[in-house]
């Protein structure tokens, strides 16, 4: 409300106000953003966020840690799996539990899986905000295959809630790993599709070149992190820089651009693309045979046909349901590189069932704090094709 | 490392420190923040990750505000706390770090910590009157009545509007 009163006063006849959002088609998500216009330049952008505010720190005091999980769903809800991996990780940190080989192993590909199809969400749509359908469409179906791979492994789509404190919810089911295969290869294919639909378009390099251009100091002092912090020229991967669930064994690249502008993020989104498909090669070559939970009936629910057969893992399971883990007293900070940067879990534990304070570090908070500056002296189509290659996700902004 | 240094250059800052599963953290008071922050970005901590705070009610000084840092050049992360207690504010790094701006709004609008020198600190998350601070231990679950616009008192804080 303040900001339209203020804009108001401001309002010398010339300038014109224009509302973007609450609900427009590309803001991904509802988010407002209050545009004061001088013709078609933008003079100032206030953007008015809060709108899907949950109360998911709030809420997370209040549940237990294994609880918290489904929650961490709906932070970025295209790319589930990376925030359900991050959350457990940090828990798993205050824990100072090493989780089996082979639920590593389901972890990283299911999360180089969702970070593809969060890049899918984020280039493809990008570009229809711009005016290019096409490509949209032709990444669109892998989505969909990447859709079934998590249905088939976590019998959810969307809202996966697919890791557990100690390991991931069950094994990879019969069937997975040939559609997987059949996925790498045609998700190749169609990344190949959309660069020979996108990457030298002169109309898509009007649009996208020399807009939102950010140096590389800027860029960290804003807070960025991620794939617009690497077009920005900082090769700053967590995956690479500070390794977890072993990532240092494993062999791909980091991409880096150079101006920072949308066409620069556009280039290091595809190209982190295909290093995910990679990785994902590399995991289906490891995979082997092995248990996908932690064997620690402190932490982990014993099996079912245990549970009614034997006394002792009966009693862990009600102790582990009705008293929760044993936690230890202390706080850690733990960061994964999510689709959009890092996501950072800030666990204060008091010892008790709940965390006593959990934060959400949601990376596109920092980059959307920058948006004024970015769109200042722009047009309104610009404005657009600066939404889109932040690719903000309002469940994560907001939280 | 970086401890180690802030110790040499500004002997008797660090009131407090602990190491916990390879995270360092450090307890500074609010007077001495600046100055440690311009230590910090001297050194090549450039990276705020994420500022905010934990509420102990029963504690004098009952909120820590809470900084996280990455230096991007040898990969170390320092957590810096400062204990304010209520009505206390700190030193804004908007100065600084431009990412703190939105930080501590959402820090002074989830817990109603003031920020001194901050250019525009209004509410992020929640509208301007909303009636107290959601992340304050005393704040309950289901949020009072927050939709009771006209003659709403807040939850606690002796229903003041702040």
């Amino acid at each position: 409300m303040d900001s339209i009163a203020l804009s108001r006063q401001m309002l010398d006849g010339d300038r014109m106000i224009v509302n973007m959002g609450p609900s427009h088609p590309t803001t991904h998500g509802t988010l407002r953003i209050v545009l004061e216009l001088e013709g078609e330049t933008i003079v100032r952008a206030t953007p008015e966020m809060g709108y899907l505010h949950r109360g998911v720190e709030k809420l997370g005091e209040n549940l237990s840690y294994q609880q918290f999980i489904p929650l961490t769903d709906r932070l970025n809800y295209c790319s589930a799996i990376m925030n359900n991996v991050g959350y457990t990780t940090a828990v798993e940190k205050l824990l100072d539990i090493q989780i089996p080989k082979r639920a590593e192993h389901i972890r990283v590909l299911m999360s180089e899986l969702s970070r593809v199809a969060d890049h899918i969400v984020c280039v493809g749509v990008n570009a229809v905000d711009i005016g290019a359908f096409t490509a949209f469409l032709y990444l669109f179906k892998q989505r969909e295959t990447a859709y079934d791979l998590f249905e088939m492994a976590a019998g959810q789509r969307l809202h996966t809630s697919f890791t557990r404190i100690g390991g991931v919810f069950r094994d990879l089911p019969e069937g997975f790993v040939p559609l997987a295969e059949r996925f790498l290869v045609e998700c190749s294919e169609s990344i190949d599709e959309l660069e020979r639909l996108l990457t030298r378009n002169p109309i898509w390099h009007d649009r996208t070149k020399g807009i939102g251009v950010i140096s590389a100091e800027d860029a960290v002092n804003w807070g960025y992190t991620g794939p617009s912090l690497r077009a920005a020229g900082v090769p700053q991967d967590l995956r690479k820089a500070q390794p977890y669930l072993g990532y240092e064994t494993y062999d791909f690249d980091i991409p880096v651009g150079t101006t920072g502008d949308v066409f620069d993020r556009y280039l290091v989104r595809v190209e982190e693309m295909r290093q995910s498909l990679r990785i994902i090669r590399q995991v289906l070559d490891r995979l082997e045979p092995g248990s996908v939970m932690v064997d620690d009936p402190k932490v982990a629910l014993p099996p079912k046909e245990k549970v009614y057969t034997r006394m002792e893992s009966l009693i862990h399971h009600f102790k582990l349901i009705m008293h929760g883990m044993d936690m230890p007293v202390g706080e850690v900070y733990s960061a994964t590189e999510a689709a959009n940067g890092e996501l950072g879990f800030y666990i204060v534990s008091d010892g008790g069932k709940n965390p006593y304070r959990i934060r959400v570090r949601p990376p596109c908070l920092p980059i959307f704090s920058s948006f004024e500056d970015q769109v200042k002296g722009g047009l309104i189509a610009d404005a657009v094709a600066v939404l889109g290659a932040m690719n903000i996700i309002a469940g994560e902004l907001d939280r | 490392m970086i401890i180690e240094q802030i110790d040499a250059q500004l002997p008797g800052t660090v009131t407090d420190r602990h190491a916990f599963r390879g995270d360092q953290t450090i307890v500074i008071a609010r007077e001495n923040l600046l100055a440690v922050v311009a230590l910090l970005h001297r050194e090549g901590f450039q990276l705020l990750v994420d500022i905010t705070a934990v509420d102990w009610p029963e504690r004098e000084q009952r909120f820590d505000v809470v900084y996280h840092w990455l230096n991007l050049a040898s990969q170390e992360r320092l957590r810096l706390k400062v204990p304010v207690a209520e009505g206390e504010s700190v030193p804004s790094l908007t100065g600084t770090f431009k990412t703190a701006d939105w930080f501590e709004r959402e820090v002074f609008d989830m817990f109603g910590i003031r920020f001194d020198g901050h250019p525009d600190l209004r509410r992020l998350l929640t509208w301007p009157d909303f009636p107290g601070h959601a992340l304050r231990k005393d704040f309950p679950l289901d949020g009072g009545d927050p939709f009771c616009m006209e003659g709403c008192t807040a939850p606690y804080n002796n229903g003041e509007r702040n």
